[in-house]
């Protein structure tokens, strides 16, 4: 499909772009304390800890989540960073038995104090998933759905646009709109899932390996328009990729699996956060120097 | 090659000789395994044949006997003892009509609002939900009859007291048809995959926007195709209708809540089967072809809806 493809010169510009910004050596706002971003703080954590049915799934993590930055939390498959990611915009509520301790704050308010509604916090704090999950509408009602629960009917066909723009998918489906979501290619799928979270205007937008079920020049469009959203919004995402976690985010953190000493429990632990330019060339723990140059995991 | 010549013909040789055996390795399936073969495919096909040969008698015999007396009269006039060439099934279509409609406003929304609450949000790890969840399938093999006598005891006498009327038997049928209709939805909502769900709470929804905007229309299909297959289940109840009130012979246009009485499509067949009268035979397998009619029209309906707008995910 000729919509496919990527626009060589448009995706060199915004991958140097990207480059560049990546090279500049650590960034003097975060120099003063690498665990907390000088900048506004989106998500402050102090020993937080998720337990499934009373079973620690993560542990002990503390780590601030800076403004208009991309987040990547990257580690070995089990090491919790899909479980940490879900409770930031309160998603672990919906499974029986979960349960968060520890202070997760939110621009300053605890996010799982007793008046904190979920739902109103998703509103806030959206969420991609690893699959592409369009609703099974028209690609307009895709995007119309989440601005139509919100009450927000005025002027609904510049919010599908102003999303689908957003989400850099507009000129691939503008003759298209009332088509069904599922007649999209995978990365299409994807970008639709980004435009539907954009279209509510959320704070944060939270991706669960966004790119994993999509190929790379798919994964390329994605980690472009992740560079320019977060004009907008902060980005907080999972990958297993760390090409891509070094080539989109700013700040990096790396999760293990820790086991206790009679190697019956496991859970993950954050083991480094930093400045992503320094978790891939200069880390301070050597297992995330082993991590990050393939040696293990 | 040069090299090979001397050996040539002796090469050709074996690679004949290798061919052969190949080939006769391959040809060569055992006698037995033959046979086996053949007589188990006969024994399947057999199994399919007897299933089918009870419904082709049944459609057989009916048309043989029953379609000299079809004629807009079997389903314009009243039953009749005395002229049975002028007699027909009008109140007991009628009342099926009458019935069918009160069964789908009642167990519509009872069973999609008992399977709702089932799939989203029970707890299926509490003991009492697991336990309810049994008893719903208990309920669906409970035999006809014993609804008729629940019908009759709570329904038509008891708390309720509503006298056989028409719409007492219509409730009668819902409870017995409602398991049935709370499975099959229960199905349809369970194959709506989570992550929509997931989708539209990560967007803000409450769970009653989530199952109201994305989990119900997309199990509708599924939904209306359970109602469907229960609805042609109660058409063609009569075992608990006979004690609920549905009077084997009623001359009169029924109505819903009406107290002198009522009758239905199965019941006024078998008011006519069992005369002996040849006349009142034929009118009664003629009573069969409608219903027949009426009840694979239903079916067929039900299997186009799911294969239409069944969604594949």
């Amino acid at each position: 499909m000729a919509q496919d493809e990527i626009k060589p010169e448009a995706a060199r510009e915004t991958r140097e772009a990207a480059a560049e910004r990546a090279s500049i050596a650590v960034r003097p706002e975060f120099r003063s304390d690498p665990n907390s971003p000088s900048k506004e703080k989106v998500f402050e954590m102090k020993g937080v800890e998720v337990l499934y049915s009373g079973v620690s799934a993560v542990k002990g993590i503390s780590m601030d989540i800076g403004h208009n930055e991309v987040t990547a939390l990257i580690g070995p498959s089990g090491c919790g960073k899909s479980t940490l990611l879900r409770c930031l915009n309160r998603m672990n509520d919906l499974i029986p038995n979960a349960e968060v301790q520890g202070e997760l704050l939110y621009h300053g308010e605890d996010l799982y104090g007793s008046n904190v509604d979920p739902v109103q916090v998703r509103k806030l704090i959206g969420m991609v998933f690893q699959k592409p999950n369009p609703f099974p509408k028209s690609i307009y009602d895709n995007i119309a759905f989440g601005p139509r629960i919100l009450g927000r009917k005025d002027a609904l066909d510049e919010t599908v646009e102003k999303a689908l723009r957003g989400a850099a998918l507009w000129d691939e489906v503008k003759d298209r709109l009332k088509d069904n979501a599922f007649g999209l290619s995978g990365g299409q799928q994807q970008r639709l899932c980004i435009a539907r979270c954009i279209a509510v205007e959320p704070d944060v937008i939270l991706m669960d390996e966004p790119c994993s079920a999509l190929d790379p020049i798919s994964t390329g469009k994605i980690e472009d328009l992740m560079i320019e959203l977060k004009e907008q919004f902060s980005i907080v995402i999972v990958t297993h990729n760390m090409q891509q976690a070094a080539r989109v985010s700013d700040r990096t953190a790396f999760l293990m699996v820790e086991l206790d000493a009679e190697e019956h429990n496991r859970w993950g632990r954050l083991v480094e956060y930093d400045v992503t330019e320094k978790i891939f060339t200069n880390p301070a723990d050597k297992r995330t120097e082993d991590y990050v140059s393939g040696k293990v995991g | 090659m040069e090299a090979g010549g001397a050996s040539a013909p002796r090469n050709r040789l074996a690679v004949a000789g290798a061919r052969a055996t190949t080939e006769a390795m391959l040809r060569d399936q055992p006698r037995r395994d033959v046979i086996r073969n053949t007589v188990f495919a006969g024994l399947l096909l057999l199994a399919i044949l007897i299933a089918l040969a009870g419904l082709v008698a049944l459609v057989t015999q009916a048309l043989v006997r029953g379609s000299s007396a079809l004629s807009p009269d079997l389903i314009n006039n009243p039953p009749s003892t005395a002229f049975p060439d002028k007699a027909g099934y009008r109140p007991a279509i009628l009342g099926s009509l009458q019935l069918i409609a009160g069964v789908i406003l009642f167990v519509v929304p009872v069973g999609v609002g008992a399977a709702l609450y089932l799939e989203e949000y029970a707890d299926g790890s509490r003991w009492w939900n697991r336990l309810v969840e049994i008893n719903i399938q208990n309920l669906a093999a409970v035999p006809s009859i014993i609804y008729g006598i629940l019908g009759l005891a709570f329904i038509v006498r008891g708390p309720l007291d509503l006298g056989f009327i028409l719409a007492a038997g219509s409730l009668t049928l819902a409870l017995l048809v409602l398991p049935m209709v709370i499975i099959a939805a229960r199905e349809a909502i369970r194959a709506v995959p989570d992550s929509i769900r997931q989708g539209s709470l990560a967007l803000g929804a409450t769970q009653w926007q989530t199952i109201r905007t994305q989990v119900l229309p997309a199990a509708i299909p599924g939904i209306a195709t359970g109602v469907i297959l229960a609805v042609s289940r109660a058409v063609g109840e009569t075992a608990p209708l006979l004690l609920v009130g549905a009077t084997v012979f009623v001359t009169f246009d029924p109505t819903p809540f009406g107290s002198d009485g009522y009758s239905a499509m199965p019941v006024q067949i078998f008011n006519y089967i069992v005369r002996p009268q040849d006349e009142f035979q034929t009118l009664a397998f003629a009573g069969i072809i409608v219903m027949l009619a009426v009840l694979l029209a239903m079916n067929s309906f039900a299997i186009w809806l799911r294969n239409r707008y069944e969604q594949r995910w």
